[in-house]
């Protein structure tokens, strides 16, 4: 597994000196006096996928969504495309928002409008396009992400799991978002449709040179996927860096996680 | 400078040879409909020929981009030409390709439609379809709640207690006020006005008599049911509706609980008592709000106005209210629960549901006190 194409890639290109596209420092989130996250530091490079991996209620969430902005941060900062989010003006940041695209857990596809509508939506909110390109653009997506053409006129509801993660990174990527955050893309996927999101989100980053926020649990995604790995833990991130360096951890947590029965497994021990 | 161009087709060769067209700019979605027409015309002006596109000055492409040249390429071989890509950074020809190979990108079939007045018929016909079907819904429904109610009946410790309480309170107790208030005020507005137009008659005191009858056997319980088909029936629709978006119906289900029993008898039991409390509550306050009124306004003080009440108000009349209550509240439990059941997946649907549970129970209560009133003038009550 160590020998497929995508490894020798990262090891051709190696971006030096890098950038980073996400800068946090010193982040401290929460709900009221209860600290979530605590002086946090993380960089992603451009170009990379990180995973981000924690036990439940290590902050995953939370510090996805402090990154997006949907939960307020206490202190810290955080940089995306070298802006940062506290001095930004409206503008930037809507502009900043444009160049993002995010997959939500349950893929929060609006649930009365259409796959082809959904992912119209972006389009038709921020660009020009010609009807006919609009159209052409949607089924474009949908062909990317590998949902047949009949998916296009379906309701959310008349979706299934795999194809409701699919419709939903389709209308993530619609304006070509450089920047992607996923929020555990894989799970509630079979193991087939897991391994082909995984192989959906190399593609991608080789063809549009996306960068990938991930949070999973999937060590199998983890193995294959992820060049980087943040696992949380006190409040703080516990260790970064590639897989080999995780199975090679002391923290209880980390051994656990990355030399348990299942990570042995995944990573063909 | 324009942000990315394509040079005119400048013929050198005009038999139709071979072709070069140099490819620069910008090729991303921000210019997509200069591009589109930039694309339609170059196809057109490079009709049946060979020619060689060079995208080694493109400076930066997107699928849009990589979209656009594949439809170049498309629309070139459409019109008799032959088309080959050359230069390019080795992750724009990634992209290209993997767009490019996909296939055409044809949209599904179009909708075919009707033409306007078969549209209309069809529309009609559907609408009485519909209302067809909601009334065997609304029996066939009727007949599951009646029957869990006779198993509940049988095995009395079945029924939700606690479920029931809750729901008692919310849909009497904290209704009380705006029931009671809306009652005051229209039983006041309705003694202003029949004491102004009997006053030219002389006969400012069977204002009374007008009020009390109306108030009594139609206006106290009227008011009421409204009220509740809007508060409560459209909360219960909400609520089984979200419950059923979420499969939380179906789960309840497969436990071996009946959703009926669980989720709707307490609610239906509730509105029964709840209207019945709140229609003799309302009563009550329509009544004042005319004794007030008649006081300041028509100079009728409250002994007198109580007297004519004893006088015309009997038993009768009281029951001919009453009676209506727990039916009113019984149809706007069936149309509530019905119409929550009826949500499919989307949030539109949720809010089309509620809606129409709130105009179907409020009709449905004015059809029935129609209905009541030919009733008792038949039995002369």
């Amino acid at each position: 597994m160590e020998t497929n194409g995508f490894y020798t890639d990262r090891d051709q290109s190696p971006p030096q000196p890098r950038e980073a596209v996400i800068r946090v420092r010193g982040l401290k989130a929460g709900f009221g006096d209860r600290l979530i996250i605590d002086g946090l530091d993380l960089d992603v490079w451009r170009g990379e996928i990180l995973g981000v991996v924690g036990a439940s209620g290590t902050g995953k969430s939370v510090l996805t969504r402090c990154i997006i902005g949907l939960v307020p941060k206490i202190a810290g900062t955080i940089e995306i495309f070298g802006v940062d989010r506290d001095t930004q003006s409206h503008e930037e940041e809507l502009a900043m928002e444009r160049r993002w695209g995010v997959l939500f857990q349950h893929g929060a596809l609006f649930s009365s409008l259409t796959v082809k509508q959904n992912i119209q939506v972006p389009l038709r909110e921020h660009t020009d396009f010609s009807p006919r390109l609009m159209e052409e653009i949607a089924m474009l997506k949908l062909d990317l992400v590998g949902l047949k053409p009949s998916a296009a006129d379906l309701y959310p509801s008349e979706l299934s799991g795999g194809m409701i993660k699919r419709a939903a990174l389709a209308r993530a990527l619609a304006l070509d978002p450089e920047l992607i955050f996923l929020d555990e893309p894989t799970s509630g996927l079979d193991p087939i449709g897991a391994q082909e999101f995984d192989e959906l989100i190399l593609t991608l980053r080789r063809t549009l040179g996306l960068t990938v926020f991930m949070v999973t649990h999937d060590l199998d995604s983890l193995a294959h996927a992820c060049d980087r790995i943040a696992a949380l833990g006190n409040k703080k991130v516990l260790k970064e860096g590639p897989i080999s360096d995780m199975r090679k951890a002391d923290d209880p947590w980390l051994k656990a996680y990355f030399q348990g029965p299942r990570a042995r497994a995944a990573a063909g021990v | 400078m324009t942000a990315f161009a394509a040079d005119s087709p400048a013929f050198s060769d005009p038999n139709g040879g071979p072709y070069r067209l140099r490819l620069s700019g910008e090729w991303t979605a921000q210019h997509a409909r200069d591009l589109e027409a930039l694309v339609e015309r170059t196809a057109t002006s490079l009709a049946g020929r060979q020619v060689t596109l060079d995208i080694a000055e493109v400076a930066r492409v997107d699928t849009v981009g990589a979209h656009l040249l594949d439809r170049l390429q498309r629309e070139i071989a459409q019109r008799g030409g032959t088309s080959t890509l050359q230069g390019g950074r080795p992750e724009q020809r990634i992209l290209i390709e993997a767009i490019a190979k996909d296939g055409p990108k044809s949209p599904p079939p179009p909708v075919r439609r009707l033409n306007p007045a078969l549209a209309l018929v069809a529309d009609i016909g559907r609408g009485m379809e519909s209302a067809v079907r909601d009334m065997t819904n609304w029996a066939s429904f009727l007949g599951s709640v009646v029957t869990s109610a006779g198993r509940v009946i049988l095995h009395p410790s079945k029924f939700r207690y606690t479920s029931f309480v809750h729901h008692l309170e919310l849909v009497g107790l904290r209704a009380v006020p705006i029931v009671c208030l809306i009652a005051a005020l229209v039983g006041g507005i309705i003694a202003q006005q029949s004491i102004f137009q009997l006053r030219y008659f002389g006969a400012t005191i069977f204002a009374v008599d007008l009020i009390s009858i109306l108030a009594v056997r139609e206006l106290g319980v009227l008011l009421a049911a409204i009220m509740i088909a809007g508060r409560s029936g459209s909360a219960f629709t909400a609520e089984i509706g979200s419950m059923k978006m979420r499969e939380e119906i179906d789960a309840i289900r497969v436990m071996a609980l009946d959703a009926i029993e669980v989720l709707i008898l307490p609610r239906m039991l509730a509105l029964i008592v709840g209207l019945t409390l709140l229609a003799f509550l309302s009563t009550l306050a329509c009544l004042a709000g005319a004794a007030f009124v008649s006081l300041l306004y028509g100079g009728i003080s409250l002994d007198v106005f109580i007297s004519r009440l004893d006088y015309m108000l009997t038993l009768d009349s009281f029951l001919v209210g009453m009676i209506k209550a727990p039916f009113m509240a019984l149809v706007i439990g069936l149309i509530a629960t019905i119409e929550g059941m009826e949500v499919q997946g989307s949030s539109e649907s949720l809010g089309t549901r509620t809606t129409a549970s709130v105009v179907k129970s409020i009709f449905m209560v004015i059809v029935l006190d129609g209905l009541f009133a030919i009733f008792f003038s038949a039995i002369d009550m």
